[in-house]
Formats: structure tokens, sequence, C-alpha cells
């Protein structure tokens, strides 16, 4: 492996800036609207007094246009970004934000239509929706997409809902009131329990091998005592890892009487390579915020749709899109309510729209050749971070990783260097840490997902970070146990934080009275 | 592929480099019966001349979006600055991920304690969370703490509420055990009624209600607060058009204890129905109960002021099915754009806009009420939105105006409420001027 | 090397009980504390409030993690440590002392004796940590 000489990041210019509540005159002003052009009332005639606010907005900012660009301008360097370098949180899928995709967003006939607008003036959007359903469902092989939810957790909810309808609408109301158990992986993301219980489950854990996999035993003791509903299983798992037993482990929850959800937070690993619907998944989500490049923003907004097989099809949320032909024969698109055994409606309207114009700009910027080549190009590069560290960190699970590798501390730790330090330490040298200290069941765990956006000089000078840190770590480990050095402030005090909240500014006379 | 930086000569050699022969040998812990052996069948690589064009053709096949319009509904058009698009397109802010690493996130995370600041101060409550998906959510989700503040299984939502709003509330606590009950508007007013009879009692979680309600009719808040407060239920005030919170009595002033609400009045664009934002608002001592993330104030060994995630044990990723919501992702920027139009219009902006928004509906209202078979069914007191009823069926008057005036000229109630064929809803904010108004006026004048 | 007094009574679940007539005064141990990390949040059971033993009596948080309390005896809550609100970080500075979390008047005094001692439970942590 070529080593590039990497040097570490010096802190560059920075400038300080208060909160724009400290930063307020009054009398600035930072907008300019039309005269009033209608015959003025006094107020009261329109809203008695007793309901009008009389507090003169106390405490919202006065600030010129210029104080509000130089404010988020200045606070904005302050983030680290993709656009900046790689991003290998695991599991988040941190790749490349087309600014194509965006332009697309911002184009008038899309950003200017309102969802309550008739059928028949919105046919460009309802297209745009009913292709995007076609090509997710041609990607999963699961034919039935819903693309209402915002989010992950939003999908998972949806479909472990529409589990649970399906189950009562096949059973009896004595037999379905029994199953209602959940089974999840003691590696699963922890919006999983959490949305199985938002569905009214109870939720069984089930264990991993020591190889990093679904214990088969585990999951067919669990499932032999009929009141399982379903199983939440991410694939590739937690760990970065194929579920090689996935169609066994569908036919025993099958043959259980359960359904299985897939978690397609990892589909970056496998669109154009293998689908869910094959597999024996019975409904997945995906992160269109993820696999399908939609900006994450720092923390959303996402895009959940939900996919499932034809059975499961009349569950979904309402409304759906579907082509229909109109009374006059013409072919078009319209919203379907009609559907008796809908789970309802998850989200007012139709989902986050914005976001399904960028997935589906991706899709054909990428088409069916360049989708299969990022989903090769994202395991080559995890699988390359794997190959070069195994030499200076411990990886728990031998099994070839797909798109995300996981390593521990183990070997740092014991000079005091813990993933937390390792992490920080990273940002030194420009780059964003790995997820640290998920999946739960690895101790000391640094999930790295690199993604496709990521060129070989980059990959290696990431490496070279890494071994740099490994070595710090035995030779100099108060460097890496104070780290970082180059940012803005320090390692915060998160207890002090969390013991004596302040979730909000207050003016000066205020804090100090409380 | 453009957006990939290695070239197949450089994948090769890594290939090389780790031990294998092809990219297809990367696979190989997939078993080969479940390997897709074809192409996906989804369309070809467009460039980006071809897929502009192809979006521009779908784009032109959304008539309603080149008009002037009045609908409204939960959904807002309002003037938004340029700097907000300019400033939420930096890329340090919409390439980032949630801010796991406070070091190099403290953008992000000033800009939600900023927001949460906000959120504060117009509703008039103690604490905010740092966004919900949307207002429906949050609707959601402040039901579902309700009941886990006051472990009661009784919701009573009173008189106009956005009948999606009720949908989604209804979905999400149809396996909660919580028994959701809706109380009907008083069909003269357009208001919710205060008697709430027998249907409030001890066992009651919580009252919901909408101010500006769906009807653009202002609820009595603090009216209903009482009420609920003296059977020890939470009140629970949604609004879906949150200009109006610089112009009326604040939820918190009124009693409310969860206050939500649709943020994509503020500087967010229609885009068809979403991402929009969810404010989510509450009392201090309810601060543990909050869904969501929470941004507070931290400082470092030097004492530097800096922000973190905070009150994180709330949250899924560590309580797992105990936490308060399964949310992670929310709507980080949509909350910026909305906190970067806050304090663009800053205080006398956002009087200005609710005062013209009220101004200008009660203009297009009395116009209206006075044309021949036109009147306004409700007598409440209203912001900017108000129920007209027409002596033809709404739902064609409407796609008269379309085409031969192209106007939105509002929303056919009957889209929700079969029983009212001829009403539908206006909508006027600061966008719409007096021109527009007026040919309004006259094009349903002149049907 | 964690701190484990003679004079208390331990449970498996790392809580301590200190018995005075028959009031049962309960916390959590140096070892669970040191686990635990930073303490920032304590929440317990009010007075007054019945508990069967092994019965959850509140929740004790760091930064990132929860962790449940379970009461090792049986009885009536007489009083919470009402301290903690303030300064739940003397459940680290000063576990067996002010970082107390409830008082218990037991209702079955026999139940100590199936505790561990001192030395036992210093064996059950070596144990756990292996």
């Amino acid at each position: 492996m070529s080593s590039t000489n990497i040097t570490k990041v010096t802190s560059h210019i920075s400038h300080n800036e208060s909160l724009i509540f400290e930063r307020s005159q009054p009398g600035r002003i930072g907008y300019r609207l039309p005269p009033l052009d209608v015959d003025e009332l006094p107020l009261g005639e329109i809203i008695p007094p007793q309901f009008q606010r009389d507090d003169d907005l106390e405490g919202v900012p006065e600030v010129s246009e210029v104080d509000v660009i130089r404010h988020f301008t200045r606070i904005s360097t302050w983030n680290y970004s993709i656009d900046l370098g790689m991003y290998p949180l695991g599991s988040c899928t941190m790749k490349y934000n087309s600014r194509l995709n965006e332009k697309v967003a911002r184009i008038a006939g899309f950003a200017n239509l309102h969802p309550l607008a008739n059928e028949e003036d919105s046919q460009g959007a309802l297209q745009v929706i009913y292709e995007l359903q076609h090509h997710l469902a041609e990607i999963t092989g699961l034919p039935g997409v819903s693309l209402q939810p915002a989010a992950g957790a939003h999908g998972e909810m949806t479909g472990v809902m529409i589990i649970r309808a399906f189950i009562d609408a096949r059973d009896s109301e004595g037999a379905s009131a029994k199953r209602r158990t959940m089974l999840i992986p003691d590696s699963a993301h922890g919006t999983n329990p959490a949305s199985a219980h938002l569905s009214g489950f109870s939720v069984k854990t089930i264990r991993s091998t020591t190889e990093g996999f679904t214990d088969l035993e585990h999951l067919r003791e669990l499932c032999s005592k009929g009141d399982v509903a379903g199983l939440m299983l991410t694939n590739p798992n937690t760990l970065g890892l194929f579920e090689k037993n996935i169609k066994e482990i569908c036919q025993i929850v099958h043959d259980a009487g359960g359904l299985v959800y897939m978690d397609g937070a990892n589909m970056n690993a496998l669109v154009g390579i293998a689908r869910p619907g094959d597999m024996g998944v019975d409904v997945i989500h995906l992160n269109l915020h993820k696999t399908f490049s939609t900006p994450h923003g720092g923390g959303g907004p996402g895009c959940g749709p939900c996919c499932c097989t034809k059975e499961l099809e009349p569950f979904l949320p309402v409304p759906r899109v579907i082509k229909a032909e109109s009374d006059a024969g013409v072919a078009g698109y319209k919203f379907n309510y009609d559907q008796p055994q809908s789970i309802g409606r998850v989200k007012a309207f139709y989902g986050n729209y914005g976001m399904m114009l960028r997935a589906l700009s991706y899709i054909q910027t990428h088409g069916h050749d360049g989708l299969r080549e990022a989903t090769e190009a994202a395991v080559l590069n995890a699988r390359y971070i794997a190959h070069a560290l195994v030499s200076d960190y411990d990886k728990p699970f031998k099994a070839d990783p797909m798109h995300e590798v996981v390593f521990t501390d183990k070997r740092q730790s014991r000079k005091g260097a813990h993933t937390l330090d390792i992490a920080k330490r990273l940002i030194d040298y420009g780059f964003h840490p790995p997820t640290i200290y998920f999946p739960l069941i690895v101790s000391g765990a640094m999930l790295i997902e690199p993604t496709e956006s990521v060129g070989h000089q980059e990959l290696d000078q990431f490496i070279d970070a890494m071994r740099s840190i490994a070595r710090e770590a035995i030779e100099n480990p108060e460097l890496v146990l104070n780290a970082p050095h180059s940012t803005r402030i320090g390692r915060l005090d998160e207890a002090a934080a969390a013991r004596k909240p302040v979730l909000r500014w207050k003016p000066r006379a205020k804090a100090d009275a409380a | 592929m453009r957006y990939i930086p290695n070239s197949s000569a450089e994948r090769a050699e890594m290939l090389k480099q780790i031990g294998l022969d092809s990219a297809a040998e990367l696979f190989r812990s997939i078993p080969e019966e479940l390997l897709l052996q074809r192409q996906l069948d989804t369309p070809a690589a467009l460039s980006e001349i071809e897929l502009l064009a192809g979006f521009e053709r779908m784009a032109a096949r959304n008539s309603a979006a080149y008009r002037s319009s009045f609908l409204g509904a939960g959904v807002y058009e309002h003037y938004i600055p340029t700097i907000v698009d300019h400033l939420i397109s930096r890329s340090e802010f919409f390439t980032a991920y949630t801010p796991y690493q406070p070091e190099i996130s403290q953008g992000t995370l000033q800009v939600i304690f900023e927001f949460q600041t906000l959120v504060c101060q117009l509703t008039g409550m103690e604490v905010a969370n740092a966004s919900m998906y949307d207002g429906s959510t949050a609707l959601a989700e402040a039901v579902l703490m309700a009941e886990r503040v006051t472990r009661r299984s009784k919701v009573i939502a009173c008189g106009a509420v956005h009948p999606e709003y009720l949908e989604v509330v209804r979905t999400y606590v149809q396996h909660a055990g919580i028994d959701f009950e809706h109380l009907d508007f008083d069909p003269a007013t357009g208001q919710a009624t205060t008697e709430l009879g027998s249907a409030l009692d001890d066992k009651t979680a919580a009252i919901v209600v909408q101010s500006p309600n769906f009807f653009g009719c202002i609820e009595d808040v603090t009216a209903l607060a009482e009420k609920a407060h003296a059977v020890g239920a939470l009140l629970i005030v949604a609004v879906t058009e949150a200009a109006s919170l610089a112009l009326l009595k604040t939820p918190g002033a009124a009693g409310a204890d969860i206050v939500i609400a649709e943020g994509q009045s503020f500087g967010v664009p229609l885009s068809f129905g979403g991402p929009y934002v969810g404010l989510f608002a509450t009392r201090e001592k309810y601060a543990r109960q909050i869904p969501g993330r929470l941004v507070g104030e931290a400082f470092d060994k030097q004492g530097r002021r800096g922000f973190v995630l905070t009150l994180a044990t709330r949250e899924q990723h560590i309580r797992r099915e105990k936490a308060t919501s399964n949310i992670c992702t929310n709507e980080g920027l949509i909350a910026l754009a909305a906190t970067i139009y806050l304090e663009t219009m800053g205080k006398r902006g956002l009087q200005e806009v609710a005062q013209q928004c009220a101004q200008k509906a009660a203009y297009a209202a009395r116009c209206i009420s006075q044309l021949e078979g036109f009147s306004l069914p409700f007598s409440a007191p209203r912001f900017n939105e108000f129920v007209v009823r027409s002596p033809v069926p709404a739902g064609e008057l409407l796609k008269g105006l379309a085409a031969k005036h192209k106007i939105n000229g509002g929303l056919a109630l009957s889209r929700y409420f079969k029983d009212r064929p001829n009403d539908f809803l206006v909508c006027v904010t600061e966008l719409n001027s007096r021109a527009e108004i007026d040919t309004l006026i006259e094009a349903l004048a002149t049907r | 090397m964690a701190n484990v007094p003679e004079d208390l009574h331990y449970s498996k679940d790392h809580e301590w009980v200190r018995v005075e007539g028959n009031i049962a005064t309960i916390g959590i141990t140096d070892y669970a504390q040191n686990s635990l990390g930073d303490v920032v949040y304590v929440e317990v059971s009010k007075a007054g409030d019945e508990l069967a033993a092994n019965e959850s009596f509140g929740s004790v948080e760091s930064v990132k993690a929860v962790s449940e309390l379970f009461t090792p005896v049986s009885g009536v809550v007489t009083e919470q440590n009402e301290a903690l609100q303030d300064a739940p970080e003397s459940v680290n500075t000063d576990p067996y002392g002010t970082g107390w979390m409830i008082r218990v008047k037991m209702s079955s005094a026999g139940e100590v004796d199936s505790l561990l001692t001192a030395a036992e439970y210093e064996d059950f942590t070596k144990e756990e940590t292996e």
C-alpha cells in the first residue's frame, strides 16, 4: 500500500460568532415587504385584543441582512461536511450529494406546487412519485411501494404496522392477539425496537454468534413459542456482514407464522447486486438520504420509503399513487384512497417530496450500470480499509465485510486510549470519525463506511492517519487522550450539560433571575 | 460514473492489492442463488442535459404551480428572502450529518440551539426540541407524550383540526392503547365548543385544539386550557399556520402544556407537501418526556462555550423500546431554513407579515361576502383563512377559476367534508397583491 | 480497585443496603457508579410507594446510558434522597454516603440475609470483570 506522508491538519482561520440573540440591536432590519395595499382596519376589529399577543415578540432578534449572512457563514465553517472530505460514519452512507439533484428539486414547477392542488394540475409531480416507486420496486424486488414515510425510523414504523395489520387480518382475533412479539438482533439500530414498541409489539432480542451472524439456534428457539409476529433484520447487518443464511432465516420466521422486515439502512451494499425480495424479505424501508444520496442536512430531512410484497400491498399507507385512465380515456396519474385495509396515513400529504425528486435524479444519473458500479466501488473501498487496518487494529469478525467494517480499540485501550480518543484524534488529521460505540455488542466499536465517494489517495491518507494514531496511542497516549487539538473548542463537558440542561438562550436579566 | 472518484483502472489495482481478481469476487459472501444475474430494469444513465430537460417537461405539467394562488389549508405561500436558499445551500450545512462529534459540528449545533430558542419565543413555551418530521407527526408525538406524562389513556380533539393531522394521529395511536375521540365544531362559529360535557373526565390525558383552526377561525385556547387543567389533563395546541404566532396570543400564555406547529410558513417552499418541519415545545418540567433531539449549552476545559446533543437517554439509540419516540433523522436542514427566515425577518418582519396576512384576508373576506349568492358561514374571528359558501358546487367553481382566470381560488371543502359541497377555504397571505385579490373577487362575481 | 465497605449488604444488580433497625438505606456500589460513568440524573420511587424485593425503584442515567435500579428488599419507601436532584454527581463522588438513593421500611427483615456480603460481592465483581 502506498504511503502518502500524511500531515496533521493545522488550525486555520476561524471567527468568533455569538448567538444571534447576542448580536441583535433594536431597530436593525433585514427585510422589506411591499406596503400594505388594501384598506387597513384597526387590528382590534379583525382580531379581538384578548386573542392578540402583547409581548412585542420579546427576545426575537433584530438584525440586518449582512448580520444574517455573516452569522451563518461563520458558524457554517465550524462544521465538517462531505464536500470537505471523507465522512466514514458507519451505517450512515455519507456519499456525495450531487448539485444536479439540488437543481432538480428547485425547479419552479415542483418547488411552487401546493400539495392540495388538483390531480390534473399536478400530473408531473405525480409522475415523479410513480416512476420512483417503480424503480424502487425493481431495486428491492418488492413491488408494493409507499414513499410517504419521512425518514428511516418512520419507514420502520410503517413496515411494522403493516406486519401487524396483515397478521390481524389473517388470523382470528384471539390468535393474532397472541402474536405480539417482534424479534430483533442484539446488533440492531435502536430505532428498530422503538418502532416495534410504537406498533404495540414486545421485543425479544436474538443473539449474534461469535462470527457476527444471527444465531439460528436462538432464532429457532424464539420462533417455537407461537407468539412471533416478525423479525426485524438489517442486511448486511450492522457489523457490515451479509447474513449468508438469510433465506433460511426468512424460512424459519415464515414457518413460525411471522413476517420478515428488513432495515434497509445498508442497501448501499446491495443495489444492483442482490434484492431483498429474492431473499424472502416481506417488507423493507429504504433511506433515500443514505443509499440514494439525498443530503443529510445536519440531521435531515430524510425519506424512508416502504417496499413490500404483493401480499402486503393492501396495507400500505394511503393515498397510493397509481396510473389510471381518465374518463376521457387519457392515461394519467392519480391518488387512490380506496384501500380499506390500509394502516392509515403516516404523514400529512405525500411524504418528503423534495427528497423523491433528488432520488429519482440520482437513479437517472447513474443508470442501471452506474448503480451497480457505485455498489461495487463502495464495497471495494470498505474492503480496502479492512485489509489495510487489520495490522494495527483489532478486527473482531473474520468474515469479509461488505460496505462497512468494524474495528475495536482492544489493542490501543491497553495503554488507555479508547475508541472515543481515537475518534477525536482522527479529527486532528482532517477526517470525520467513524461511527463509534455502535453496534452495542462490540466493545469499543469503530464502524467505518467510506462509501463509493472516496478516491484511493484519500483512502490511503485515512489509513495512514489511523495507523499513525495507533502508534501514538502506544508512544504518546496523552496526545490521543487530549485530542482534538486543532478545533475551535475542545471536548465539551457533556455530563455538566445534562445535569443542568440549558436548552435555550434567555436575556441576561432573565437568565440571572432564573 | 462521474460521482465515483476511482477509475476502473484504479479499482482494478485496488482489487489486486487485496488479493481479488474481479469486482464480482467482492460479493462472494452472498449465496450465488441470491445474486441478481441480470441488469436492473431501471433507465440507462442520462447526461445532465437530458435529465434536466426531462424534469422540466414533468414540471411543466404541474400547471397549478404557475398560477396565483389562494390555497392554504396547512401549507402556506409566504415571502422567502433570497438568502435563505443561499445559506442552506452552503455545503457545510447541507452535506453534514447529525452533529454526533460536537468539536466539528458547532455550526449545526448552534443553529439548533437558536432554533429551539426561537420556537420557545414564538410559542411562549419553555423548551423546544430540534424538530419533528412535520406538524402532523408532531401532533401524534404530542398525544403519545401526554399519555406518558399523565398515565391516562383518553385524548379528545376538539373542533376543526386539520383532517390529515387527525388521520396521522389515529395511525400512530392505534396500537398505543389510547382512546382518541374527536368532538365536532360549532357549525355557527366554526370554533370548537368549550362545553365538553361528559367527554372530559379524570381519564382524559389531553385536549387537542388547533388555532387558527382548519377553517381559519381563532379558538378560545385559554378557555380550553382551563377545562383541561380542571381535570388534570394537558392542553395540546396545534398550529398549522405558524405565521399567526407573531400576532396571536401565544399558546403558552393561554395555558398550553404542549405546542406543536408546522413550520413550513417560515421560509420553506411548498414542494408538493414536503419536506417541512415540525415544531415541538413544552414546559420545562416535561423536558425528559420530550421526543426527538435536544441541544444544550456546554463548556470545554478552557471554559469556551459550545453546544452538544443532550438528554440523549430519552432517545432510541440508548433506551431502545422504552424511548420517548423512535425518531432519529429529523428535519435539520429545514429547521435551519426556518431559523434563517426568522432571524432575517426579525421581530418587525414577522409582525408585519402577520398583520398584512390578517388585513388582506379581512379585505378579501369582506369583498367576497358582499357578492351576490356568496356568504361566510362561520362567525368566529380569523387570521388569514376563511370559509366561503358559494351558490354552486365549489369544486366546479374552482376548476372554472383555474381554467378561465389562471387562479387557484382555494380548497373545495368537499375533499374532507362530504356534507359541505358548496364551501371552500380561501387563504390570503402577504404575497397576494390587491390586484390578485380583486381578480379573484371579479372572477367569483362573473363565474 | 472499587471500594466495598464491610458493613453493608450487596445485590448482584450492584445495589448496596445499609440496615439500621428496620430501615434499609439503598444506593448503588462504587463498582456500579464507576462502570456507569458520570451520573447526570437519578429518578427514584417516592415516599409511600410500596416495593417488592427485586422490583424496579427507578433509574440512574449517565450521559449515554440508563440503568434500572432494583430494590434488594421489600417494604415501603420512607424517604428519597432529594439532594440528588441538584447534585446527581454525589452518586459518583460518594456512592455510600451522600449518594444514597432511598430509605425503605422493611417488611421482611430476613431478606437481607440472602444478600451478598462484602467479600462475596467483591468476588462477584471480579468474575464479572473477567
